[in-house]
């Protein structure tokens, strides 16, 4: 399975992303500038976390206009999982592939701390490798990470089962501590903790490897012909 | 040229953690009539004279770009700008 790494200017967990795809899991990985106007080549799509163009004017808001986002749309259209982490997340937000926004930490402080989460959904593309209400342990680092939306779009994330990962305690405001969200069709993920911090004992835990593997396992499903 | 003036806000319903801190400092430094703060944006745009209908290319660029509508209001205003 290939996967582009899409960078942007102020980009930084892009050589982590890379390295769990490649290194830890075994899988083909590239980098794609943000200029890129063709993701055609590539199975999943990645946006790593970072600061994407300093979070001038709101985070994510510049990189959304980016040309490659119009592939990443096009890359969610047809079905390919994409997958946003922190920074990632909130330009796929920004662009209007997940709902809702991420706000300020309640704190107002920017926190960098391993968390234990919940998996909310296990019945997902990104999450097949987890047990359904499965306690894992992943790093954040973000100051961005309060995730908002009104009471309609709470309700439709509820009654689709787009609540993938919530926080096992409130510690940055998120509604109902939540950390991580499917679009409707559950092909694109975006969540603020990061996964690909978390893919080998020998850095800390290895808890974020098994999201990695979901993806790959449903492809291989879905596009490997068994003899 | 038009010098276009945005003024963007939370909406109510949004809280603002900068805002509420501001408030508890204005608090401290004695001000306790201070109900409530709320922080926003303002932004200035320069346009040119040969830009056609300005309001409709000002909205189209605050729901593009400018602002997030989800947690966001905004109104502008527009002026002849004297060129220096």
């Amino acid at each position: 399975m290939k996967f582009a790494v899409i960078v942007f200017p102020g980009s930084n967990c892009d050589l982590d992303m890379y390295h769990a795809v490649k290194d830890e899991l075994g899988e083909e990985a590239e980098y794609v500038w943000h200029d890129s106007t063709d993701l055609s080549g590539y199975d999943g799509i990645l946006l790593p976390g970072g600061f994407s163009y300093g979070d001038y004017l709101r985070c994510g808001a510049i990189a959304q206009s980016s040309p490659v986002m119009d592939e990443v749309k096009k890359a969610a259209e047809a079905g390919k999982p994409v997958l946003g982490i922190c920074n990632g997340f909130q330009i796929l937000t920004e662009a209007g592939l997940l709902p809702g926004v991420l706000l300020r930490n309640k704190n107002l402080k920017f926190m960098c701390r391993t968390v234990g989460l919940k998996v909310e959904n296990a019945n997902t593309l990104f999450t097949n490798e987890y047990m359904a209400g499965q306690e894992i342990r992943i790093p954040i680092a973000h100051g961005e990470g309060n995730y908002y939306c009104d009471d309609a779009t709470y309700e439709q994330l509820k009654n689709n089962n787009q609540i993938v990962f919530s926080y096992a305690d409130d510690f940055n405001g998120s509604r109902n501590n939540i950390a991580g969200i499917v679009n409707e069709r559950g092909n694109v993920l975006g969540m603020m903790p990061h996964p690909e911090r978390a893919v080998s004992d020998l850095i800390g835990g290895s808890d974020g490897l098994s999201l990695f593997k979901s993806i790959v396992k449903q492809w291989r499903e879905a596009n490997v012909s068994h003899a | 040229m038009r010098k276009v003036k945005i003024y963007v806000t939370l909406r109510e319903s949004v809280l603002d953690p900068q805002g509420s801190a501001v408030m508890g400092s204005l608090h401290k430094m004695g001000y306790g009539e201070v109900e409530d703060v709320r922080i926003g944006k303002y932004l200035e745009l320069m346009i040119t004279d040969d830009a056609g209908d300005v309001d409709a290319l000002v909205n189209e660029m605050c729901q593009k770009l400018l602002t997030n509508t989800v947690i966001e209001d905004y109104r502008f205003e527009i002026e002849e700008a004297v060129s220096q």
